[in-house]
């Protein structure tokens, strides 16, 4: 994937090692191979390689990271806008 | 009754071996009458306002009632399925019903895989499962891919636990581990589905067709299998139902082109909207498939990273092919025109793309958002201006 890269300085991803146990499952769950154990810590290697689908997160079983998950898809990010902004009504936003 | 050992030695605790009941036998001594000889009677499993599927082979009596087996080999009505959900045809009600399927001959020790019950979700994983014997657990992900439902929220904790308990599992294998598809981890948390249900989540591959080799792996997945990927084949299939997307508003888009091309000094020509109109429908059709096939396939050699900016790329090369062969009929005005619409329609279709990739981020597709939507909506407009404006520039020419 690493010919694959998006832009840089986004993603909302954070890792409290202070937390962190080691045990992991971030490692073992993140499609894009952004962590790395060391020393019985969990380490963000790849940064930018982050895609925010939030699988870190939902399986770290300290709440040691925090992201804020999302679909990358316009449509559905125009849809929330129309909805903040209250131009749109429809409480389900519709995706790809 | 006595402990029965199947070929591989694995016993069944006090239970008999697990028996396929088969679907339906032919009878040959059935005598013929009139027309041509009566088919098969009807089998154990055939209920009243049920049908029997094409991929289920038998049925597996278990504790837990009767379990359908299903086939390896994808047959014609599931390549034909295959294709036209591929098309966009009858892609958001492509699914089977969820509940738990077996593969082989499973027995109280086999693996258990868990799926989505999107058929193709279902269709591949059965395919890469063959000479292995194990169970299927299918949710329901309301036809979503394993993936997208995670992310979406059907393929979830709770799903997983609801079926675990709907199937009664616990009956059916003496071991407490499950195999889930390392994608629908951002849907699953495996510590609150061992608390639920007692069931100890192990990560899958993240491609079917690595699950032999992480089964012959001891359950565990090497760094390449845990990795997703974007290969020219995997971007290529996602073409046509990129194309499938936008028809509908394209159709709307080249009413409202054929409409403006026939705008000139005798206030609309209906000659002008077909010949002019021509021409704006090839920029239309190069900017679409700029947007949503050039930039998808020719992705990684695309130069930049933010998809808007690949897709005016391509767009203007598109747009600048479309005034090369067209050439004698546009004038400059057009031009920048038509230069203009290609590279809009084809950057804010690649910007749509990046819903159907695996490793944009919401958070960077909304910041390229921000900056490009003005952009293209600007170079619409000034698009459309241009093209008028050209139509009475060149009112002396016909």
């Amino acid at each position: 994937m690493e010919k694959f890269r998006y832009l840089s300085n986004v993603t909302t991803l954070h890792l409290d090692s202070e937390l962190c146990t080691g045990c992991g499952m971030c490692e073992s769950v993140c499609p894009h191979s952004v962590f790395e154990i060391e020393d019985r810590k969990a380490k963000i290697l790849d940064q930018d390689g982050c895609m925010e689908c939030g699988a870190c997160a939902n399986n770290c079983p300290v709440d040691a990271i925090s992201v804020t998950p999302g679909v990358g898809c316009a449509a559905y990010i125009i849809q929330a806008w129309l909805k903040e902004t209250g131009l749109k009504q429809d409480s389900n936003a519709q995706c790809c | 009754m006595k402990d029965h050992l199947d070929e591989s030695g694995a016993s069944f605790g006090k239970e008999p071996r697990l028996q396929p009941i088969f679907i339906s036998q032919p009878d040959p001594s059935e005598e013929v009458c009139c027309g041509p000889p009566a088919g098969p009677p009807s089998g154990p499993f055939e209920k009243p306002g049920y049908k029997l599927l094409g991929f289920v082979d038998s049925f597996l009596q278990t504790q837990a009632g009767p379990v359908p087996k299903v086939k390896t080999r994808p047959g014609l009505s599931d390549v034909i399925g295959t294709v036209a959900v591929r098309l966009g045809i009858g892609r958001n009600d492509y699914k089977i019903a969820p509940g738990l399927y077996c593969i082989g001959d499973p027995d109280d020790s086999s693996p258990v895989m868990v799926t989505a019950n999107y058929k193709l979700s279902f269709d591949t994983l059965r395919k890469d499962l063959e000479e292995v014997s194990a169970w299927v657990l299918v949710l329901d992900t309301r036809g979503i891919n394993v993936w997208c439902a995670a992310g979406k929220g059907t393929f979830s904790t709770d799903e997983v636990i609801r079926l675990i308990k709907l199937t009664h599992l616990d009956t059916i294998v003496k071991h407490r581990n499950l195999i889930l598809p390392q994608l629908s981890a951002t849907g699953v948390s495996a510590t609150r589905v061992k608390k639920a249900s007692g069931f100890s989540v192990i990560w899958g591959p993240v491609r079917t067709n690595d699950i032999k080799l992480f089964l012959k792996n001891g359950l565990k997945a090497e760094k390449s299998w845990r990795t997703v990927t974007f290969s020219f084949v995997e971007r290529f299939v996602l073409v046509p139902v990129e194309l499938s997307l936008v028809i509908k508003s394209a159709l709307w888009i080249l009413l409202a082109v054929l409409i403006i091309s026939g705008i000139g000094p005798g206030i609309f020509s209906i000659s002008s909207s077909i010949s002019r109109g021509f021409i704006a429908a090839m920029a239309l059709l190069s900017g679409i498939l700029a947007g949503a096939v050039a930039v998808p396939l020719f992705l990684p050699w695309i130069p930049f990273r933010a998809f808007s900016v690949k897709g005016a790329i391509m767009g203007i090369i598109a747009g600048l092919v479309v005034v090369f062969a067209l050439m004698e009929e546009i004038q400059l005005v057009s031009t920048i025109g038509i230069l203009l619409l290609t590279a809009a329609v084809s950057s804010y279709l690649a910007m749509n793309f990046t819903g159907a990739t695996p490793f944009t981020s919401p958070s960077g597709v909304e910041k390229e958002m921000r900056k490009a939507i003005p952009l293209q909506a600007a170079a619409i407009l000034i698009g459309i201006s241009a093209w008028v404006i050209d139509s009475f520039i060149n009112k002396g020419i016909t």
